[in-house]
């Protein structure tokens, strides 16, 4: 099941420059919820220092308190673990190349040492239909490499990888970005379908996109949450002017 | 800045205020009509109400176009969903004016008589809280159309004295019941003008803070709303 997140006093920097202002968010579980902004207003960042890699780039690094559920992210837990907890799907497809497509969804299992067979059968089936690829690849998938499919079905084999290790918190950056109006509606069907198992969070500049698969939506600027509220009420009647001045597009 | 699409909302907005030109006409002739007993002004109003059906029409289309083609968000939302909510209850505005001009017209058929009714006095409330709400507007301020609700309570006071006036002289003088009862209906006819007023200005309250103030409901706890985006060009 999906756990809550509790953000507090999130700083981050890259080198010198800092990313992220004092952020101070409570995520719920089990629901999804939207980051919204203006390119460069860190809302990627945001995401990266939920799991930990932001710091995998040089010069990066981060200050304040990420708690998921019970675990904490900068305290005395390693990366590798928290990664396990918490999924993430880029805004490219980035399916192993030279995996077939049941290679692909196990790769997590393996490195994490898991070695039954038909369990690992089990569970790469269980994340295909959770990321509702199954029927289109069950015939072919240990025949065919992951980049062989089309843009949407890369992107669904990312999220039943992602899936597959069993993690409570789904981070999405952008998931739809690369993909067609069609394979985006599969994707966000499947993220209102996810969020009775996981807790989502989306990075996404689509605004629609966000008022229809989010129950709750953040907007940063310039490294600040400027605001974090229910999505219809960000959307209808926001409660700070940059917010509205960014949805209605009269910046950004 | 979307340019394209805050320039539809301009021409959105000067559509709307030209609708309001032609439904204040509308009454302001009815009323003249009723005070003249002039048959041609009534035929005036008759024919004016085509050019503001026409008009409806094209509003909600356009606005029909903007939210399909531009899918706007939050203020700019709420407004076009006001625009085509004022947009009918102007039209409605227009169909009072009809109303009112068939009853003069009737009217005129009949012998004058004195009725104790001062409808020229609620002709010119009703009136002023159109033009006042159209005002609020224009000027995109929530505490302006809050005005014109308190004004609603003058014009149905109003209309209950008119209806114990008209009756009481129905039963006095029988031979002018058909009069009082076209007097009556006008009578009718300004108090629901006053009340399309009053959703204009509920709707104009939605559009600038985001409350749904209609049916006397508590407005929700009152967002830190900013100050509406002005359209850019000039009204007419």
């Amino acid at each position: 099941m999906g756990v809550g997140i509790q953000v507090e006093h999130l700083n981050a920097w890259f080198g010198k420059t800092q990313a992220l202002r004092d952020i101070n968010i409570q995520i719920a579980g089990n629901h999804a919820t939207a980051v919204i902004g203006p390119s460069g207003c860190g809302k990627s960042t945001f995401v990266r220092c939920l799991n930990r890699m932001h710091e995998t780039i040089p010069d990066a690094r981060a200050t304040g308190r990420v708690r998921i559920g019970e675990l904490d992210v900068y305290n005395g837990t390693s990366a590798v673990a928290i990664r396990r907890r918490i999924g993430m799907v880029f805004q490219k497809p980035n399916p192993f190349p030279t995996m077939s497509i049941f290679g692909n969804v196990a790769a997590g299992l393996r490195l994490n040492g898991f070695r039954n067979r038909k369990r690992t059968a089990e569970i790469v089936e269980r994340s295909l239909r959770y990321s509702a690829l199954w029927e289109e690849v069950k015939d072919i998938m240990h025949k065919k490499s992951g980049a062989s499919l089309s843009g949407g079905q890369q992107q669904r084999l990312c999220i039943a990888r992602a899936l597959a290790v069993e993690p409570e918190v789904l981070l999405m950056d952008e998931p739809c970005s690369a993909l067609d109006p069609i394979s985006t509606g599969k994707i966000e069907e499947l993220i209102f379908q996810l969020k009775e198992q996981f807790t989502i969070v989306i990075v996404t500049h689509n605004m629609q996109q966000a008022s229809r698969v989010a129950e709750f939506t953040g907007f940063f600027l310039l490294g600040n949450l400027i605001e974090f509220d229910k999505t219809e009420k960000i959307f209808t009647t926001p409660s700070d002017k940059r917010t509205e001045d960014y949805i209605t597009g009269r910046f950004g | 800045m979307r340019s394209r699409f805050h320039q539809g909302l301009d021409e959105l907005r000067n559509r709307l205020l030209r609708m309001g030109g032609l439904a204040e006409q509308a009454v302001d002739r009815a009323c003249q009509a009723y005070k003249d007993r002039d048959l041609a002004r009534c035929h005036q109003v008759l024919e004016g109400e085509t050019q503001i059906n026409i008009a409806e029409r094209e509003i909600d289309e356009f606005a029909f176009d903007l939210l399909a083609m531009q899918q706007p968000m939050a203020v700019d939302l709420r407004f076009i969903l006001a625009v085509t909510k004022i947009n009918s209850d102007l039209e409605r505005v227009g169909d009072q004016a009809v109303n009112i001009a068939e009853r003069v017209m009737d009217m005129v058929d009949l012998p004058a008589v004195d009725l104790p009714v001062d409808i020229p006095r609620m002709a010119a409330a009703a009136a002023a809280m159109v033009r006042r709400a159209l005002e609020s507007f224009i000027e995109g301020k929530a505490e302006l159309a809050h005005a014109v609700l308190e004004m609603d309570n003058v014009v149905d006071r109003m209309r209950d004295e008119a209806f114990i006036a008209l009756v009481k002289a129905m039963n006095q003088n029988p031979s002018s019941t058909r009069q009082a009862l076209d007097v009556l209906l006008v009578a009718r006819n300004l108090e629901r003008v006053a009340d399309h007023a009053t959703n204009i200005a509920e709707d104009v309250i939605f559009w600038v803070r985001g409350a749904d103030v209609r049916h006397n409901a508590e407005p929700e706890a009152a967002t830190q709303q900013p100050s509406v985006p002005q359209p850019t060009t000039e009204t007419h």
